[in-house]
């Protein structure tokens, strides 16, 4: 029996063999999975903000998108997973509301796809597929084994990436 | 009090920030049933921390898709808020409002798509309770509240509600809500989510005397 295991907002799960993970209604945060095509091991973390170093007290790693995908990183490796072998897709990173108005935060969406991107190449990871920004909501669910990568909407057809 | 932190905020001061909840919801929910015109009851609001990954449950799960008025607070307290209710509950609002002019099937509202019309009257309503509850807040407060503009937002819970919580994810790892139901005389499912940042709550609490 297969199962698809929920990973909430600033959380992070790894999975293998016909299991999934799946996050529900990314809007602003960032999905990332990472899998081993070889082993069929991987994960997925739902990272909030783009960057830990901002912080003092970084207490939830997989908050930040740095820190998120390093951990992500790890735990599949630890798995089993090869390190040389692994690949990621992104999903999320909208804008949900117009704002015109004062903090970076109404960029949030677009600087973590920003920030999850510079921390894969800086761990030497591609990125096979995105679907990132416009301004709507993603739930995604993910599977190691054949690296589909669904992604629904609302209101849009489910897309596989 | 300079460093006030999310995990200090408890006992009395949550008790304060319910009050709060509960006059600004009343006097949203009082906007609300004169502005469509028949009796709307409110719930005892709850004040609760939450951890970021269990925000979706409090509204039926990160999926189900939600209609949501969301705000800029400006002035001496700094923040967002954030009305949220089913589609569902939109409809029977927009129906009671228009006195049935669009004639929005409820029972499928679920499935369907607002159009401007829909969407300009549910902005008015968020406009108009949002401003009541903010104006309950400053009077009680003496604090000078500008609310932005609302926008509104038709889409999965999850997505709607990261917004507040990525700006509180800057100060801890958990969100402070301050959520009051509303019901009229259908079930009507709706959520005030008050977030100011934490300068702000040393603000309002400095002010109510508490602190």
């Amino acid at each position: 029996m297969s199962e698809v295991i929920k990973v909430g907002m600033a959380d992070m799960k790894t999975c293998r063999g016909d299991d999934g993970v799946t996050t529900l209604g990314l809007g602003s945060c960032v999905g990332i999975a990472i899998r081993d095509p070889g082993t069929g091991i991987g994960g997925l973390v739902h990272v909030m903000l783009p960057d830990s170093s901002e912080i003092k007290n970084n207490t939830n790693r997989p908050k930040f998108a740095d820190t998120g995908i390093e951990d992500l990183v790890n735990a599949v490796v630890r798995m089993g997973a090869n390190r040389n072998r692994l690949v990621a897709k992104i999903a999320g990173g909208a804008q949900m509301f117009a704002f015109g108005g004062k903090s970076d935060m109404i960029r949030v969406g677009e600087r973590n796809v920003l920030a999850s991107k510079k921390k894969l190449a800086q761990l030497r990871i591609p990125i096979l597929a995105e679907d990132t920004g416009d301004s709507y909501g993603r739930t995604v669910i993910f599977y190691p084994k054949t690296g589909d990568f669904y992604i629904r909407s609302v209101g849009k057809p489910e897309k596989i990436i | 009090m300079k460093d006030l932190s999310m995990e200090q905020l408890t006992g009395q001061y949550f008790d304060v920030l319910k009050e709060l909840g509960n006059i600004g919801a009343g006097n949203a929910t009082t906007a609300l049933s004169q502005m469509i015109g028949c009796k709307v009851d409110m719930s005892v609001p709850q004040v609760q921390l939450l951890e970021f990954k269990d925000l979706g449950g409090i509204v039926g799960g990160d999926d189900q898709i939600m209609v949501s008025i969301y705000l800029e607070v400006a002035g001496d307290i700094d923040g967002s808020m954030m009305f949220i209710l089913s589609k569902t509950a939109a409809a029977h609002l927009v129906n009671k409002l228009m006195c049935g002019m669009l004639g929005i099937d409820e029972d499928t509202a679920e499935d369907c798509n607002f159009g401007d019309m829909e969407i300009s009257a549910i902005k008015e309503v968020g406009n108009v309770i949002t401003g009541a509850y903010l104006n309950a807040l400053s009077a009680l407060t003496t604090l000078k509240i500008y609310p932005s503009v609302p926008q509104i937002g038709i889409d999965m819970a999850g997505a709607l509600l990261s917004v507040p919580a990525v700006e509180f994810g800057i100060y801890g790892d958990n969100i402070l809500l301050i959520q009051t139901q509303f019901s009229d005389d259908i079930e009507l499912e709706g959520y005030f989510i008050l977030v100011p940042d934490m300068e702000s709550y040393e603000k309002i609490l400095t002010a109510l005397g508490v602190m």
